[in-house]
């Protein structure tokens, strides 16, 4: 892993400009601000062309010999098959609206990662090739030839856009940035350049049907592990069902939830609310992630592995599919799986058993979200809560890029932790709801070699949780994503000591009374549960 | 990848020093890898660590839970930390000659 620089040394950035132009500035591969490129044997493992082995910050990339060609073969097919494609590269007047909205560009400085520039990456050399005046004017009219410091400069600055989207909320336009990035990506992919952190994923989801390659057994293992957890705190044992065919619900999650903490807090808050309501659903060791870094490879990628889902939802003969604390999956499921392999009519439109509440919103894709799901359950009544549990946590939310931007996901989470959380403060507005700011390693970024990039991009979040931390010690940073989860702890460590992250779920476990439960002594972390006459808040009645 | 040299052998290990084939592991490479992370000598401790990574990884294919780590072993996450400076993923995955997790981790 790359040296990382101290806090006080990474928060002095330079926003001025270089001497040279744009066009005429190199790429710097420094260590720490890139991701290793993709080893071979997972490009084999997904066909994708050119695998071989080979490192950005050497020389020699070892293209195709006829990579230009390639590439450029690309970008006229997409520019044939995606309308918006061709209005993006059209439409932008420059205005700079975008310009500082980035969160790799407030916390790098660097021009190239201003949203329009990155763009004008990708048009400049479409301009050049698919433009009459960029054919004749070249760079008068910003068009330049595709070379092999172009392609680098795409593979740095393509790998340093998390596709969260922000700026698109600020384009007059609506010109959506991160579809810009997906295309290039997919560029990229044609000759071979991406990165390991998001092929190693994709290549063990395509095998195993999650990013971190679990069996089955491996599964099962990690799901018991978290059932003996919960019974040792609760007293309670709840009992999940695997591949169970004819059950109502299949539920999907990240695997990152099963296998890393704290997403592994938010497990037991799911199988806890499950064994409560007594729901009839069944996990799945095929269908078992949410997540879809096919997002961050190209369209057919995507499409490939979020099949996965709906063919198990099929096989197992389940009326309809619940998903967790996911971030991008729901970018998948909103925006693209409609189109992609839907629409899933050998499902029912999704009705909680619980409270009868029809998931209209959900008719052609099938699919709810879990907040949405808890949301019902506690506006209609149904659960039994005990909020001065979560009385040691004073909450804010981040929220998720993906579920709030791209589903407007936006009040459900904020009703719940109201509900399970007596503090709960919201960070200032234009870094919340829609205008959320990134935990700066989304978009499959979220590498440990690319940390000074992460923990750059991640200022602005980290900023924003510094202010609710020193105004209302705030001290639990809830979310929704397992990205978030992986990459908001190292951020808070740097930016932010003090300040633990947590799933939504994990906050709604600590709270759920359940039936025949022992008295709780701990929270779902083994914390000790504060003295509800000391803690604070004063005097609690339990 | 590049190879580490090691008692008239070569090692391939990716760009951060994890074995590539974790076949090839075995216990003189843990010592090998114990020095590259300044773990001079492996005790009893050491090995009580590496052999549950190394039991688990040949029946899952992963590494455990960091909190399963620690209940099996009997040592919290602060002993695995004294034990191996770099942490359990990347200290002692690595001497137990175990890949990288990838993903939303």
């Amino acid at each position: 892993m790359a040296f990382v620089p101290k806090p006080d040394e990474l928060a002095r950035i330079g926003h001025k400009p270089p001497r040279t132009g744009w066009m005429d500035t190199p790429v710097d591969f420094r260590r720490g601000t890139w991701c290793y490129a993709a080893k071979p044997k997972n490009l084999q493992a997904l066909e994708l062309p050119n695998p071989r082995e080979w490192s950005p910050e050497r020389a020699d990339w070892k293209l195709p010999a006829n990579w230009q060609e390639i590439i450029l073969e690309g970008l006229r097919e997409r520019l044939q098959r995606f309308r918006s494609l061709q209005i993006f590269m059209d439409i932008c007047v420059r205005c700079g609206a975008c310009a500082d909205k980035c969160h790799y560009f407030i916390g790098s400085g660097d021009p190239k990662n201003m949203p329009v520039l990155r763009a004008e990456l990708l048009r400049s050399v479409y301009r050049k090739n698919f433009t009459t005046a960029g054919k004749i004017l070249g760079k008068m009219v910003g068009a330049r030839d595709l070379s092999e410091d172009v392609l680098k400069e795409w593979f740095y600055y393509f790998f340093q856009c998390s596709e969260c989207r922000r700026c698109s909320v600020f384009c007059p336009y609506g010109i959506d940035t991160a579809e810009i990035t997906m295309i290039a990506r997919e560029l990229l992919n044609l000759v071979g350049c991406n990165i390991d952190w998001v092929a190693a994923p994709v290549a063990n989801c395509f095998r195993t049907g999650n990013h971190l390659g679990l069996q089955p057994h491996a599964i099962k293992d990690m799901i018991e592990f978290a059932v003996e957890d919960i019974e040792k705190i609760t007293g309670v044992k709840v009992e999940p069902t695997f591949n169970r065919k004819g059950a109502e619900i299949l539920f999907v999650t990240p695997s990152g939830d099963l296998f890393a903490d704290p997403g592994t807090y938010t497990l037991m808050g799911y199988l806890m609310l499950f064994h409560e309501l007594g729901l009839d659903y069944t996990w799945s060791t095929y269908a078992s992630d949410g997540g879809n870094f096919g997002l961050f490879t190209s369209h057919e990628m995507m499409k490939r592995l979020n099949a996965k889902i709906y063919a198990e939802a099929r096989r197992l003969g389940v009326k309809w599919i619940l998903g967790g604390e996911c971030g991008h999956m729901w970018r998948v499921i909103n925006q693209y799986m409609d189109t992609l392999n839907g629409p899933a009519d050998f499902l029912e439109e999704p009705v909680s058993p619980i409270t009868g509440t029809r998931f209209e919103h959900a008719r052609t894709t099938k699919m709810v979200h879990i907040t949405e799901f808890t949301a019902d359950l506690i506006e209609q009544n149904k659960l039994n809560l005990a909020p001065e549990r979560n009385e040691h946590c004073r909450v804010t939310f981040h929220d998720s890029c993906n579920p709030s931007r791209s589903m407007g996901l936006l009040e459900e989470p904020r009703y719940i932790l109201k509900k399970v959380c007596r503090h709960f403060y919201e960070m200032p507005e234009n870094t919340i709801r829609e205008q959320t700011f990134c935990c700066g390693s989304g978009g499959g970024l979220n590498a440990d070699e690319n940390m000074e990039m992460r923990l750059r991009g991640g200022l602005p979040r980290a900023n924003a949780v510094r202010y609710v931390h020193e105004k209302h010690g705030v001290n639990t940073l809830a979310c929704i994503c397992a990205i978030d989860r992986a990459a908001l702890p190292p951020l808070m460590d740097y930016w932010v000591p003090g300040v633990e992250v947590s799933g939504v779920h994990e906050l709604v476990g600590n709270a759920l009374v359940m039936k025949g439960e022992k008295k709780r002594t701990s929270d779902l972390r083994g914390r000790p549960l504060p003295d509800p006459h000391t803690a604070f808040g004063g005097a609690i009645e339990e | 990848m590049s190879g580490m040299e090691f008692k008239g052998l070569t090692i391939d290990v990716d760009e951060d020093g994890f074995i590539q084939d974790p076949s090839l592991w075995n216990k003189e490479v843990a010592e090998f890898f114990g020095k590259t992370e300044g773990i001079e000598e492996l005790t009893e401790e050491h090995w009580k660590v590496i052999n549950y990574l190394r039991d688990y990884y040949l029946e899952f294919g992963i590494a455990p839970m960091i909190r399963k780590l620690c209940k099996e072993t009997g040592y919290d996450l602060k002993k695995i930390y004294q034990l191996f400076p770099s942490g359990p993923a990347k200290g002692a995955c690595k001497l137990a000659g175990l890949p990288k997790p990838t993903g939303c981790v």
